[in-house]
């Protein structure tokens, strides 16, 4: 019986199986009452009976096999090869906030390098007193601070410009996780360098660069280094996976994801930015009319139902139904965020799980009733700036369709009176 | 034991002279970057000309190297294969659909190319080019855009003077001025339009990938 819930979110095949179960459900539904005795409780079950794994069965553990479709995936036709490549958080079928390291989005320009602490060095140079070299034990020894931040890629969305064409949440918005990192400031850093030689210090910039073949350099503005940037070796109190830059990487709050530079070798103090590759024939925007924009650093407000969604459809029937979502702004805390069911005719404020934390994911949900009718299920952020979610509509009459990056717009997803769940573009 | 000793001896030392060394800093760790591990590592090229290193190539050197080192992905041309970007083409589709962004049409500096060949390039095999390799590669791309003629040579001493074609299609990020003051305040809450059309649906494009079973 249990079989017929193994199945895969993202296959249709899945979900079809899923939904004879859904139709059962709906029978029940209200009456609650069963047909007979469940020999899940009556019958005495293996589980109940013998025994479980040892300790140290698995001394690191993984997810329960269970759970082995909630695993990132890629689109293999968005890029040439696998190694500069991109896969998807499976933002459908987690909750809360924390994102796991083991599912986390990946964005490598040359494949995830392995480097031990032993071979880590950082050098701090250019307009600096003092260039600097640290080696990862030096890091561990300088005062440490705890934030918890998203990281979203600039092309997070980016699919979707010229309309709805990837069918899941994990595809459309699965470009970013949320962590806790552990680390040092890059203040702390820049100031053990000593700054005087940089003079006035509002028309300079950081060169930050990774030790991978991509380097990935990007330019930071110091004002923005000196603010809240962190040097990060820890992620949800472990280390940091080879994939997202271990052992150190940098964290940039609310800043795309390009920027968070991963396998952290380099940070030069520069009078200029450098314009390099990823800062100008990549991550930059181009408009409507082919004029582009460049340092857009700063990921604007955006909220997307997590389920129900294409990968998460509404297998239980009518009743009780919890739509789940998570909100974020670059520019600091979400303050709210409303559910539309009609399309965007009208809406509701959803609930906020807990207070909401600048540069983080929030939780929210909407614990409402289902009438099997189909839905438009949209979602909408406020921010503390006063900044409000924008639609598609609004975003292309401001930027057209060619810019990739920044797509932040209020997601539609259409859910079928079967409960199944589609990406739409409305009017 | 001893060895131990030693070692905090050392460290001891160390962490007394560099404090000397510095008012700034405030903890002492780390130490001083040598000239030879900087000169390894800060490689970048800046807008300016900045960070280039002595050198020259001409645009049939280029294309020789090119062909050996870069044409399996970018193509004999620049042009690109498959998925591969197109180094060369594209002029005039920035305002198109679908525009064709290469180091001709898009790039608006030249210390970029450089730059990003010598640090990293041939994809899989970086940083192993000589300076004048890259200096003929890089004229043999703004060969391919049309930018320059086939009997030009790039050395650090005319790069200055390339003129990229795109180089002032590029504005500072203007969100705050054209985006943030519309897109504040209080938003419709109650009959915000009066119909609602399904417009288009991802699962009619059928191009996302399904997992296998």
């Amino acid at each position: 019986m249990s079989e017929l819930f193994k199945g895969n979110p993202a296959s249709r095949r899945a979900f079809l199986r899923g939904s004879v179960a859904a139709v059962a459900g709906a029978v029940t539904a209200g009456a609650a009452r069963a047909d007979g005795p469940d020999p899940l409780i009556t019958e005495v079950q293996p589980w109940a009976q013998g025994w479980g794994d040892p300790v140290d069965a698995a001394p690191y553990g993984t997810p329960i096999k269970f759970e082995s479709d909630v695993v990132r995936r890629t689109v293999e036709w968005l890029t040439a090869d696998l190694t500069s490549s991109i896969n998807f958080t499976p933002i459908h079928a987690l909750e809360g906030t924390i994102t796991p390291q083991g599912c986390a989005f990946e964005r490598h320009h040359s494949g995830a390098i392995e480097l031990s602490k032993e071979d880590y060095r950082l050098m701090i140079n250019g307009l600096v007193d003092r260039p600097l070299v640290f080696t990862y034990a030096d890091l561990e020894r300088f005062p440490r601070e705890n934030h918890v931040y998203f990281c979203e890629c600039a092309a997070n969305t980016g699919m979707e410009w010229a309309g709805a064409q990837l069918n899941g949440a994990q595809f459309t918005h699965g470009m970013i996780h949320n962590m806790e990192y552990t680390g040092v400031t890059l203040r702390t850093l820049l100031e053990e360098a000593g700054l005087n030689a940089a003079g006035d210090l509002s028309d300079k910039w950081i060169y930050v660069e990774g030790a991978d073949a991509s380097s990935n350099g990007r330019s930071i503005p110091m004002e923005k280094a000196l603010d809240d940037v962190l040097v990060a070796f820890k992620a949800n109190g472990e280390a940091l996976r080879k994939e997202h830059g271990y052992p150190v990487r940098l964290v940039v709050p609310g800043w795309e994801g390009n920027l968070w530079v991963k396998w952290l070798r380099r940070i030069e103090v520069t009078d200029a930015a450098v314009e390099s590759r990823e800062e100008t024939s990549k991550y930059t925007d181009v408009l409507d009319n082919g004029i582009a924009r460049k340092w857009t650093w700063v990921m604007d407000a955006k909220s997307i139902i997590t389920s129900p969604s294409p990968q998460s459809p509404i297998t239980h029937g009518t009743g009780p139904l919890v739509i789940s979502g998570l909100a974020w702004s670059g520019h600091g805390a979400i303050t709210r965020v409303d559910v539309s069911k009609d399309g965007g005719k009208s809406w509701q404020t959803a609930r906020l799980a807990r207070d909401p934390e600048a540069k983080a994911l929030t939780r929210f949900y909407l614990d409402t009733t289902w009438d099997g009718e189909e839905m438009l299920l949209q979602a909408r952020a406020m921010d503390e700036t006063g900044y409000v979610q924008p639609t598609k509509a609004q975003l292309r009459e401001v930027r057209g369709e060619n810019s990739i990056y920044h797509n932040n717009c209020i997601q539609t997803w259409w859910v079928q009176p079967g409960g199944e769940a589609e990406n739409v573009e409305v009017s | 034991m001893s060895k131990y000793l030693e070692i905090a001896l050392i460290a001891g030392l160390t962490v007394g002279m560099t404090a000397s060394a510095s008012m700034a800093e405030e903890h002492g760790l780390g130490r001083e970057a040598l000239p030879e591990e900087i000169a390894a590592w800060d490689v970048k090229v800046m807008p300016d000309g900045r960070g280039l290193p002595e050198g020259s190539g001409d645009v049939w050197t280029g294309d020789e190297a090119f062909g050996m080192y870069c044409a399996s992905c970018h193509g004999d041309f620049a042009e690109g294969v498959g998925n591969w970007p197109s180094l060369a083409g594209g002029m005039g589709t920035l305002d198109r659909d679908d525009p064709v962004k290469t180091v001709g049409s898009y790039w608006p500096y030249l210390s970029t190319v450089w730059d990003y060949v010598n640090r990293s390039m041939p994809y899989g095999y970086a940083q192993s080019l000589s300076a004048d390799e890259v200096y003929a590669i890089t004229a043999y791309i703004l060969y391919s855009n049309n930018v320059v003629d086939d009997d030009f040579t790039l050395s650090h001493e005319n790069f200055a003077e390339v003129e990229m074609p795109n180089a002032d299609g590029f504005i500072v990020d203007d969100r705050p001025e054209t985006e943030y003051p519309d897109w504040r305040g209080d938003p419709c809450m109650e009959e915000c339009k009066d119909a609602v059309e399904i417009t288009m649906r991802a699962a009619v494009l059928d191009v996302t990938p399904q997992d296998e079973e």
